[in-house]
């Protein structure tokens, strides 16, 4: 099978990329669509969908088993991905990437696996309190289960990670640490290689969730030095049902099975079975493989783009955001100002107005899609004293005049309700 | 213009009817919208076979208290037969704009919180509730 990519040696023109993204020519409610929202979900490039396509089309199979012309393709075509994804993120062996359906999966599978056999009662697990739900609640299930204690790590007023209480934490020798890279509210971006040093120096193990940072700025791996790193496939240009969980070897050869099934043993008696090798030893049952060309693909096309050019057209889009929306009366933004502490992630609000009927009316009236709500990070809107904020967020294809018409909306929404 | 939050809304909104708290009252309950964090506390006092008093209090989008607004001007001194048949339909007529799928939780957590309020002063079976 051949791979479905067009290399980009040139920087090109956002009105360039856009036309690779189908989904960018509809309109909605009769406006073209603004699409705000790449930080819950990125859109598609045609190299993605095509891919798929092409393996569907021509070399489907189930993989590691057949011995058939067509299963040994889909077996070279996931491991293809997979190899793709380790150079994407500098990781030494592909072995070390394990494939999940998306970052929740991957927390998981590392809060089962080796929170079971390494956390004891009385232990400390060291957060932050900007995680996503998705790196909070499996730990809560872990401490809850084993007794272990979980400490958090507290913001500044601007949504910085509070470090000199994080260093006094350290001083209680934590069992693990696991904090975002990115802020999916603030858009924070977190000191993760020195975080990562002053944990491993404390004795604990790390895990950094990279979800919204691995579509969007450069990840080395090796050079962050983490033990663990957790992302999803949709987020970074790729289809939903693919995530990723790097992990360094000596930890994951350690690591006992999370799912039992088929392609994950090396051989099964009725009472007891081997593992298989790594990564297959955590990826029991038939894969997304199709799925994983995708992400194949999606990594080669951000890596076509280069992503020190995703970071610097990020910054300019959220700086020209920043400059646009404090235009605009009565609203007020959360999170860093500087823009290097900052992604591509605006959260904001207007007045008094509640962001879902922000959304709605920017959604009917300007077919511009901003995400509304607690994003899935319900104590840093405690922290932040709201219920709800107005997120806007950007991508490879985000225009500044997408970021017009955003301003516009929400001078009309001003406007509607009449303050 | 499709996205008409009209005048009605937004003063129901910023001045909602029957808001605050009853001293005694028959029943109260609270509810909330996960989704988006919205709010809503119903107070109901029951006399006979009327509902005499009704308050809520609640915080959230326009829609959702809006809406919850409107429906305590329904249940207001009428009969718990009346009251027990509102439904959704009722509710969106008196928003009259249209709501697209994602809002409905919003539009119908007041006439949820009615409804298990209902529920739990046991003039209404329970079925009637799930469905919201």
């Amino acid at each position: 099978m051949q791979d479905v990519v067009e290399v980009h040696r040139e920087p090109r023109s956002v009105e360039e990329i856009r036309r690779d993204f189908p989904i960018l020519s509809r309109q909605v409610h009769g406006k073209p669509l603004v699409y705000l929202d790449s930080a819950a979900s990125s859109q598609k490039p045609l190299a993605v969908i095509e891919a798929m396509n092409a393996y569907y089309r021509s070399s489907h199979a189930n993989v590691h088993r057949g011995v058939y012309e067509i299963s040994e393709e889909a077996t070279e075509a996931l491991e293809r991905a997979r190899t793709k994804v380790a150079r994407f993120i500098n990781a030494r062996q592909s072995k070390q990437i394990i494939f999940t359906r998306n970052t929740t999966e991957s927390i998981n599978l590392v809060a089962y696996s080796w929170g079971w056999a390494n956390i004891k009662a009385g232990d400390l697990i060291v957060l932050t309190t900007m995680e996503h739900h998705s790196n909070l609640v499996p730990w809560q299930l872990l401490a809850q289960r084993s007794g272990a204690r979980l400490e958090f790590v507290p913001l500044t007023p601007e949504g910085l990670l509070q470090l000199d209480v994080y260093a006094r934490l350290l001083e209680q020798e934590p069992k693990l640490v696991a904090f975002t890279q990115m802020s999916n509210v603030l858009g924070t971006i977190n000191p993760v290689k020195e975080m990562v040093a002053q944990a491993h120096a404390a004795g604990a193990v790390v895990l950094v969730d990279a979800a919204q940072s691995a579509p969007h700025l450069p990840l080395d791996v090796q050079e962050l030095d983490a033990d663990f790193v957790c992302f999803s496939g949709h987020k970074m240009l790729g289809p939903t049902g693919i995530g990723v969980l790097y992990g360094k070897r000596e930890l994951l050869e350690a690591m006992p099975p999370f799912l039992g099934g088929g392609d994950m043993i090396r051989s099964v008696s009725l009472r007891s079975s081997t593992w298989n090798d790594l990564p297959w030893k955590f990826e029991a049952g038939t894969p997304a493989i199709a799925e994983a060309v995708g992400l194949g693909a999606a990594v080669d096309y951000l890596s076509a783009l280069g992503m020190d050019w995703v970071r610097q057209h990020e910054r300019s889009i959220t700086a020209y955001a920043l400059e646009r929306l404090q235009t605009v009366p009565q609203l007020r933004i959360y999170g860093p100002v500087a823009e290097e502490q900052r992604g591509g992630v605006v959260s904001f609000s207007l007045a008094d107005i509640h962001p879902h009927d922000l959304a709605s009316i920017l959604d009917q009236e300007f077919g511009v899609a901003i995400r509304a709500g607690h994003h899935c990070a319900q104590p840093l809107m405690e922290h932040l004293g709201l219920v709800a904020t107005a997120r806007a967020s950007f991508y490879v294809y985000t225009l500044p005049e997408e970021i017009d018409v955003l301003v516009q909306g929400l001078r009309r929404a001003l406007e509607i309700f009449q303050v | 213009m499709s996205m008409d939050y009209r005048e009605y809304i937004l003063d129901h909104y910023r001045d909602p009817r029957n808001y605050g708290r009853l001293e005694n009252p028959t029943v109260h309950v609270e509810d909330s919208n996960p989704l988006c964090g919205d709010q809503v506390s119903m107070d109901l006092l029951v006399e006979g076979d009327h509902v005499t008093a009704v308050r809520f209090q609640g915080r959230g989008c326009a829609i959702s208290q809006a809406a919850t607004s409107m429906l305590t001007e329904m249940v207001q001194g009428k009969s718990v037969e009346e009251v027990v048949r509102l439904g959704k339909d009722d509710i969106l007529e008196a928003l009259g704009i249209p709501i697209s799928p994602a809002r409905m939780k919003c539009a119908f957590l007041g006439l949820r919180v009615l409804h298990k309020s209902l529920v739990l002063a046991g003039l209404e079976r329970p079925e009637h509730d799930d469905e919201l």
